[in-house]
């Protein structure tokens, strides 16, 4: 599979829902806005030349550097990056292996810029249902509001936990349930 | 409620069969680690079926963030720790995708025979502590007898029997000792014709195929949309094992190794092994498929480590020295995918150009296998709850992580 192949098809399809790609990285990756994530992942999915039917995962990324000093030098705005892997169990390419592609939402790490309220990416459960549970995870660990979620709730920490652990200004509570947290 | 009779001595009574909430706590000893499951029943006939995790959270992830990928190697360990060898190998190709590390042919074979071997311990406790699910202990016994003197020879060759950080960044922590192969051998000399027994306690046993034939069907389509991997994948008859569809710096590791897929085509197992026929009531995508498809795979990872051996011992290079502790990782981000016994494990490796990456994510095969409860056991029995959370074989370390 050709990654410049699949990206030259989803600018002529998607136009500017593709905001950039890097296709000289390790595992090249494609960047999507998330206002037409739902449609490209749905065009993989269900396109018989493509048929990326497996998500495998969906992750977050938190660039943010606590210390200004690092912070100055790091090259890149505080930023959430919503990674996803998908693969096919249908498509192969020339050496066997079978097709693998990585997209990338870029969202700020609060919304409108508002500590606290967090950043909206929408839902592509209803593209695969495996994306119910990761979605949640990526909500309780990383504090990413996924629109349009069946079910958005905390999935390995408990319900009324405060706070997104993975994110890297995160401090863990004084106390839960009285005990000591820090 | 009194329907009117015509003697007034007689009151009718409507027994109605109430909705009850049922909870199969975190502590049970048929839900494969502390996972709880919260059953929705009309009587006996299930409606939903709502999994609790989290129990197991230990944070691997954020703690990766804070220490260098050989550090983390033992976190790994903790996820399947009932395959912690394929754990370990996952994280380990992980590392090496990133730094672009080339391995010798004697560590990748030495790879193969610690993997597969690895497998084998794994799918004896996923039969056995099916059948402990089911109501039998002996299985349960015979399997781990075996297990045992799998761990035997990974203390040997490691000195760990359950969490072994044996494989990591580079190859592995020491060579083989002396002597190990011939142990190995003989091993898998005694444990073949042992697999009849298994056949014949449990795949041909009639109460076993009552309880987990026509249960829990899923076909193609619903297993792939919920992500699952593995044999729960290739029980349902999708064609999809990463070992021969992986990426290639995993693929390599089983290149020129005769090598089947495990999985029902036209009808049809792989040929090459003598296995039970498949029973007439079970149908593709039940827990009768899911569980035979492991016990098939325990025989090619038998043949597959026969294979390995011979490669080791006319191997040339070093099992493989780690890279250093302290190695500084290229700026860049790495997925790899490997097929363990579960299912497929993936590591994600995101990394800043220092020696302690940003971003270290482990994708848990168990994770989305386990995802599906609440859509398949919809309409089936209370009894059948523990038969098909058991053909998916989840292990709560790597789901919780």
């Amino acid at each position: 599979m050709s990654e410049h192949n699949l990206y030259e098809t989803l600018q002529a399809k998607f136009g500017d829902q593709i905001a950039g790609a890097n296709l000289e990285a390790l595992d090249e990756w494609i960047e999507v806005t998330a206002a037409g994530l739902v449609d490209v992942c749905h065009f993989l999915k269900h396109d018989p030349d493509w048929q990326f039917n497996l998500l495998n995962c969906i992750t977050v990324v938190d660039y943010f550097e606590p210390d200004p000093k690092k912070a100055a030098k790091a090259g890149w705005e505080p930023h959430l990056e919503v990674v996803y892997h998908l693969s096919s169990t249908e498509q192969k390419n020339a050496d066997g292996s079978c097709f693998n592609v990585v997209l990338k939402v870029m969202t700020p790490r609060w919304k409108d810029d508002q500590e606290g309220q967090l950043p909206e990416v929408p839902s592509v459960a209803s593209v695969w249902r495996t994306a119910d549970w990761h979605e949640r995870e990526t909500y309780d660990l990383s504090g990413v509001m996924f629109t349009d979620h069946p079910d958005l709730r905390r999935i390995l920490c408990p319900e009324d936990w405060e706070g997104h652990p993975l994110r890297k200004d995160y401090e863990m509570p004084l106390e839960y349930h009285g005990i000591r947290g820090r | 409620m009194a329907a009117s009779v015509a003697d007034q001595r007689v009151i009718e009574f409507d027994v109605r069969t109430d909705e009850m909430l049922i909870n199969m706590g975190p502590q049970h000893p048929s839900t494969h680690g502390v996972l709880r499951l919260v059953l929705r029943t009309d009587g006996e006939v299930v409606s939903e079926v709502e999994p609790h995790l989290g129990y197991l959270h230990r944070c691997a992830e954020k703690i990766g963030e804070n220490l260098t990928p050989r550090q983390w190697v033992p976190y790994t360990d903790r996820m399947d720790y009932l395959a912690g060898m394929n754990m370990n190998l996952g994280w380990a190709l992980c590392v090496e995708k990133l730094l672009e590390h080339k391995l010798s042919d004697k560590a990748k074979h030495l790879r193969v025979i610690i993997a597969e071997m690895g497998r084998i311990a794994s799918h004896l406790v996923g039969m056995g502590a099916y059948g402990l699910d089911l109501g039998t202990f002996s299985p349960f016994l015979y399997a781990f007898r075996e297990r045992e003197k799998i761990l035997d020879l990974f203390e040997e060759a490691c000195g760990a029997r359950l969490t072994y950080s044996y494989l990591t960044p580079g190859g592995a922590t020491a060579d083989l000792p002396e002597g190990w192969l011939d142990k190995c051998s003989a091993f898998l000399d005694q444990f073949e014709p042992v697999i009849q027994e298994y056949h014949a306690l449990l795949t041909t046993n009639s109460i076993f195929i009552k309880r987990t034939a026509n249960i829990g069907i899923m076909n193609a389509e619903m297993v792939t949309d919920y992500g699952c991997t593995g044999p729960v994948l290739r029980g349902s008859g999708v064609d999809h094992d990463l070992r021969r569809d992986g990426e290639e710096i995993y693929t390599e590791m089983y290149d020129d190794y005769a090598f089947e897929v495990v999985v029902q085509k036209d009808g049809h197992y792989p040929r090459d092994h003598k296995y039970p026929p498949v029973p007439k009531e079970a149908v593709l995508g039940d827990c009768w498929h899911r569980f035979y498809v492991r016990m098939l795979e325990v025989v090619q990872a038998i043949d597959l480590v026969r294979q390995a051996i011979e490669r080791y011992r006319s191997a040339d290079g070093d099992w493989g020295i780690p890279i250093k502790l302290t190695q500084k990782l290229p700026k860049g981000e790495v997925y790899l995918e490997t097929e363990a016994p579960r299912g497929q494990m993936g590591f994600y490796l995101v990394s800043d150009g220092n020696s302690i990456p940003r971003r270290v994510r482990a994708r848990s095969s168990c994770f989305c296998n386990l995802s599906v409860t609440s859509d398949v056991c919809r309409g089936a029995l209370l009894a059948d709850v523990p038969a098909i959370v058991g053909s998916l074989d989840v292990v709560m370390g790597e789901i919780d992580r």
